[in-house]
């Protein structure tokens, strides 16, 4: 796509001041690292990294049957979904494959925000817009709506300082609270996807620069880039639509299914229920390599010559300082501690099958032990 | 900026010539476009290469980078502090971040090389 077709989030010029090398994601021109990957990883694990993540999409859901469109619409336990609350899920196709990721927010009795990936807007809003009551009021606030995530063990103090540590304690994981920043609205959320302590912003768009700068000059906080988000994911496991899940996988096969609520009838549930039935063939698991040697996405998985599987995403750890990454594996061999090659044909790198996270913090978020829960 | 002792080639590779050996490395330029260095595969010593076949990998974060062999020669030293500190290329390129040394089997090769001016020259270039 040529740079000038690119969309520009409200805190590009803010960016280009910070000297950050601009990439194209998802149609956007996107910061991809500022002081450098590494860097900024290890800052967003020590200290506070804040992200744009203008990019990502908010739909809303309002009117007296949108809690049962939203219900039958995602996997997420939607019926026992408090003003408050937010959980992870999927809008699945026909076939159970995954159309998105998203994380559901239930504003009030009668309102939903879905916050989904950025380039997945259109086709999700599309297929809500297929499903949704006559009654139902659906709107895509995307460019009304700024997102900032502030991520890493200061996050919460820094937080606290300029909402109120009062209200910013209140705010358990996977919930959110509508605060002040300096006269701003914000819904704050406790969540994001780094596995840090961390909170996502989400506010008018008017304020973006402002509430940028205003996070930047707390003590301890980094712009962090794309670069070291997706590094930052990988190391928890995180899947990241478009590698690791598309509409060619279903949860059960990326070993998602705790994010399904079978009791509900939604769409895409019968054809995981026959999956459930038969068993997936592969499964997504994580890996870390045997060295400092990375494999990338599309490297095959092997063992004793033979191809098992798939790289679907794939780095350098900057914590484990190895490569990692997850995979499609073959069920037979997706244990723990499997020894595997991983190769495109000229480079080959000695791995072993390992469970997420990757990665494990001593001051990790603490009810954050085993991956986002529903 | 751009050493003037150095002799460059279009794939970013830096020579300096001492007598019959020849140390390699990557430039400034191609350690700022490859951003962190996290692996570097070094040749083995003994291998003979001729100019321009690949002498070396170097990966960062996202990506692998062939790197080719400025001149022919056989393989005589690497820089082992390169196996557990790779990032030493991105903090001095042409210093500690040397990544061999070769002995020169054909010195006349030296002249298809760019000197620093030219080197210079062909970064502007390529910036456009």
């Amino acid at each position: 796509m040529p740079i000038n077709d690119l969309k520009k989030t409200p805190l590009y010029e803010e960016h280009l001041k910070l000297n950050a090398k601009m990439v194209p994601f998802a149609g956007w021109l996107m910061p991809l690292q500022y002081t450098g990957i590494i860097d900024e990883h290890m800052h967003a694990r020590e200290k506070a990294g804040l992200f744009d993540i203008f990019h990502m999409g908010e739909l809303f859901l309002r009117g007296p049957a949108a809690a049962k469109d939203v219900a039958g619409l995602v996997t997420c336990r939607i019926y026992d979904m408090h003003p408050g609350r937010c959980r992870y899920g999927f809008m699945l196709n026909d076939k159970g494959g995954i159309i998105d990721d998203l994380i559901v927010f239930r504003i009030s009795e009668e309102e939903f925000m879905i916050v989904v990936n950025a380039g997945t807007v259109g086709k999700d809003e599309a297929w809500m817009r297929k499903h949704i009551s006559p009654g139902t009021e659906l709107a895509n606030e995307s460019a009304e709506t700024a997102k900032i995530d502030i991520q890493g063990p200061l996050s919460g103090k820094i937080m606290g300082d300029l909402a109120g540590q009062q209200a910013v304690e209140q705010v358990r994981k996977y919930h959110f609270l509508n605060v002040e920043i300096s006269g701003m609205p914000v819904l704050l959320s406790r969540t994001g996807y780094t596995g840090e302590l961390g909170y996502e912003l989400f506010f008018p768009v008017e304020y973006a620069p402002d509430m940028w700068k205003l996070l930047l000059a707390q003590e301890g906080v980094k712009p962090v880039g794309l670069g070291a988000r997706d590094t930052l994911r990988m190391e928890m496991g995180y899947s990241l639509y478009g590698n690791d899940i598309d509409e060619k996988h279903t949860p059960l096969e990326a070993n998602l299914a705790r994010f399904v609520f079978f009791e509900k009838d939604f769409l895409g549930k019968p054809a995981l229920l026959k999956q459930q039935g038969k068993g997936v063939s592969r499964v997504l698991k994580g890996f870390i390599c045997d060295s400092r040697r990375s494999a990338r996405s599309h490297f095959k998985v092997t063992s004793g010559g033979k191809e098992i599987g798939e790289v679907t995403s794939g780095a350098f750890s900057p914590c484990l300082k190895r490569g990692m990454g997850l995979c499609y594996i073959d069920s037979g061999s997706a244990k723990e501690g499997t020894g595997v090659t991983l190769t495109d044909g000229k480079v080959e790198v000695a791995a072993r099958v390992a469970a997420i996270p990757l990665y494990r913090h001593k001051t990790q978020d603490p009810r954050h032990r085993t991956g986002k829960k529903s | 900026m751009i050493p003037k002792d150095l002799r460059y080639t279009k794939e970013h590779e830096w020579v300096r010539m001492e007598g019959e050996e020849a140390v390699i490395g990557i430039t400034d330029h191609a350690q700022s476009e490859m951003g962190d260095i996290t692996f570097v595969e070094l040749p083995q010593i003994d291998k003979e290469v001729k100019q321009s076949a690949g002498l070396a990998t170097v990966e960062s974060i996202k990506a692998a980078s062939d790197i080719y062999a400025p001149l022919s020669g056989r393989v005589i030293a690497v820089n082992e502090a390169l196996e557990g500190s790779p990032e030493v290329i991105n903090q001095a390129p042409y210093d500690t971040g040397w990544i061999c040394r070769v002995s020169v089997t054909n010195p006349s090769e030296m002249d298809s090389l760019m000197d620093a001016d030219a080197y210079e020259q062909y970064l502007e270039a390529s910036e456009k």
